[in-house]
């Protein structure tokens, strides 16, 4: 049985490890550091760590400032919050500027359970997608989360950090290299690709288990790295698969099924089904019954790579 | 040591005509809250600010934030006449390629320390600044200059009650009151009266004064310093245009470039004043 751990957690601990070997970083909260786990930092650096209170434009200006005399910011929020009210001084503040701020927003997607639809991000990827400059990172477990904020803190501009709340199964190992834009092939396959990010890389793997048993052999990529996007490992599964699945916990609207799909098209189109949230608003729940409810389970995977299948079949039939 | 008023009054008629002139050959630009902020950039320029036009990146260099942006034709003029870059450049403005950007990009050209035009932002990023000089150990000095309209946007509080949370007294705002936005009267449209007050309702150490006479703009700079524990800011009341007869408190000339004839007309005026 995996070892089950949120990706904040993950997050947490590579910040803290920021702050034990970089002196430039600093971290903010709008009053949700403890959520966030920016509070262990709080806790061990209280002269690095900022309060702004409930206020998140005024957090990712102030960041801003930080960022212009040399410091690399931390923003943290909910992912929701940060980059639904302060998209605008997201892209001018951080990103016109190209400055090394991190956008770390936790509980994204529907896995914020209880709280409901107000908590649940599902179009944020979309959002920080869009913006010139910046860099969108969805790690898939406690451990990537980690290689991810370290990763981050390396990056010379600026990074959107999307973790989640819940624990969920560690599925990479430790010695597993962590490159932004460099995705992961977990598994290899021919009939198929699954390509995910965060929690929806696991139910892939699930997915691609069940697949087997029909005899369908997919591909399982982790696509941690909405951009910059690895254009060539997508190409690669579009040409040597021939079919492609996108899950991710986000709207099917502008996330990474549309990131994926936008290379597709334009290179070596191919059937695609996108697995995602379609283009509602979470609810209040429980996690497991949520993602149930929005289709987002490996059976869901499991269903979308059928469909696309029979596309697939259809489209070499009328080759022939 | 003050400069000698004349010869700053006769600069603000020489910066007000390059203004305008810069707005003309561009076609648009926003003369009216360019024209008022004048004296306020020039008594920071002038006299305040602790700076380096052959050195734009000094690291104590007192810093300028310009939040309403759209006030940077009079910023780059001021830049120029500093010599940060050379004068002829200012004809470029708003022109493709050019670094005078129509809303000022971060170092574009040295001198510009921040990106704005989006209003509402700079504040935070002064406060930021700040926190950064606090960690390293820096004392100089933090100018923000708002708009009065700019003020209706809620994330200037927000940075209002971070400078007074976090106690940041080398943050001075300034807050070029001309009274007008783009669409009438501040008053109409949303009232911020009673607006320094409400500054001091936040925490800060406010300052009111007529910001077309040096003399009290030099004052309130120097009062602000002497400020601890709090941060300044200085409530300056300006009129929108101001200079020019046609464009004074009228709110046509927020973005609206004046034609051949305005122009000329313009700088007869200002010429006049010169005296």
């Amino acid at each position: 049985m995996a070892e089950l751990k949120p990706t904040r957690d993950g997050f947490g601990e590579g910040l803290l490890e920021l702050g034990r070997t970089n002196p430039n970083v600093v971290a903010l909260s709008g009053d949700l550091e403890d959520s966030t786990r920016a509070i262990w930092f709080k806790q061990k650096y209280p002269e690095r760590f900022f309060s702004v209170g409930i206020a998140e434009q005024d957090m990712v200006g102030t960041a801003a400032g930080l960022a212009l005399m040399g410091k690399i910011p931390f923003a943290c929020s909910f992912s929701e919050f940060v980059t639904g009210k302060a998209l605008e001084q997201v892209r001018l503040a951080v990103c016109y500027q190209k400055l090394p701020v991190k956008i770390a927003g936790s509980h994204g997607g529907l896995s914020v359970g209880a709280d409901g639809a107000t908590a649940e991000a599902l179009e944020e990827l979309a959002h920080m997608r869009s913006l010139p400059n910046m860099t969108v990172l969805v790690p898939c477990d406690a451990l990537e989360a980690k290689k991810a904020t370290l990763a981050a803190a390396k990056h010379a501009g600026p990074v959107f950090l999307r973790l989640g709340r819940n624990a969920v199964p560690i599925i990479t190992r430790l010695e597993d290299p962590f490159v932004i834009g460099e995705a992961k092939t977990l598994r290899e396959g021919s009939d198929v690709s699954l390509i995910a990010c965060g929690i929806m890389v696991a139910h892939a793997l699930s997915a691609a288990a069940l697949l087997a048993k029909e005899g369908i052999d997919a591909r399982v990529i982790n696509l941690h790295t909405l951009k910059p996007i690895d254009k060539s490992t997508i190409l690669k599964a579009a040409r040597e698969t021939g079919a492609l699945v996108t899950a991710e916990e986000h709207s099917v609207l502008g996330g990474l099924g549309s990131a994926v799909a936008e290379v597709v098209v334009q290179e070596h189109p191919v059937p695609m089904r996108f697995v995602g949230v379609m283009d509602r608003f979470g609810t209040s729940g429980d996690p497991g019954d949520l993602l149930k409810a929005f289709h987002l389970m490996p059976e869901d995977i499991t269903q979308a790579a059928r469909d696309v299948l029979r596309l697939k079949k259809n489209a070499v039939g009328s080759r022939l | 040591m003050r400069p000698d008023l004349t010869t700053l009054r006769r600069l603000a008629v020489e910066i007000r005509k390059t203004i305008l002139q810069t707005i003309a050959k561009a076609g648009s630009g926003h003369p009216g809250g360019s024209l008022s902020m004048v004296e306020l950039l020039i008594g920071l320029y002038w006299y305040t600010l602790r700076h380096d036009p052959n050195h734009p990146a000094w690291p104590e260099r007192d810093v300028f934030l310009l939040s309403k942006g759209h006030g940077c034709p009079c910023l780059y003029t001021v830049l120029a006449y500093q010599g940060y870059f050379p004068k002829d450049e200012l004809m470029t403005l708003r022109h493709y390629p050019t670094r005078l950007q129509g809303h000022p990009e971060k170092n574009s050209p040295p001198g510009v320390e921040i990106a704005s035009g989006s209003l509402g932002q700079g504040l935070s990023m002064a406060n930021g600044i700040a926190l950064a000089d606090r960690l390293d150990g820096r004392t100089r000095r933090i100018f923000c200059l708002l708009g009065d309209g700019e003020a209706q946007e809620g994330q200037v509080w927000e940075a209002a009650m971070t400078a007074h949370h976090h106690r940041l007294d080398r943050v001075c705002a300034i807050v070029d009151a001309n009274g007008l936005q783009q669409n009438g009267p501040v008053k109409e449209l949303k009232d911020l009266e009673p607006l320094p007050e409400k500054w001091r309702a936040f925490g800060w150490h406010a300052m009111e004064i007529d910001g077309h006479d040096l003399n009290q703009v030099m004052d309130a700079y120097d009062e602000a310093e002497t400020i601890t524990g709090k941060p300044q800011v200085v409530v300056a009341r300006t009129v929108k245009g101001k200079g020019v007869s046609f464009m004074e408190h009228n709110p046509a000339w927020h973005g609206m470039a004046p034609k051949p004839d305005e122009l000329e007309r313009a700088l007869k005026e200002l010429d006049a004043q010169a005296v």
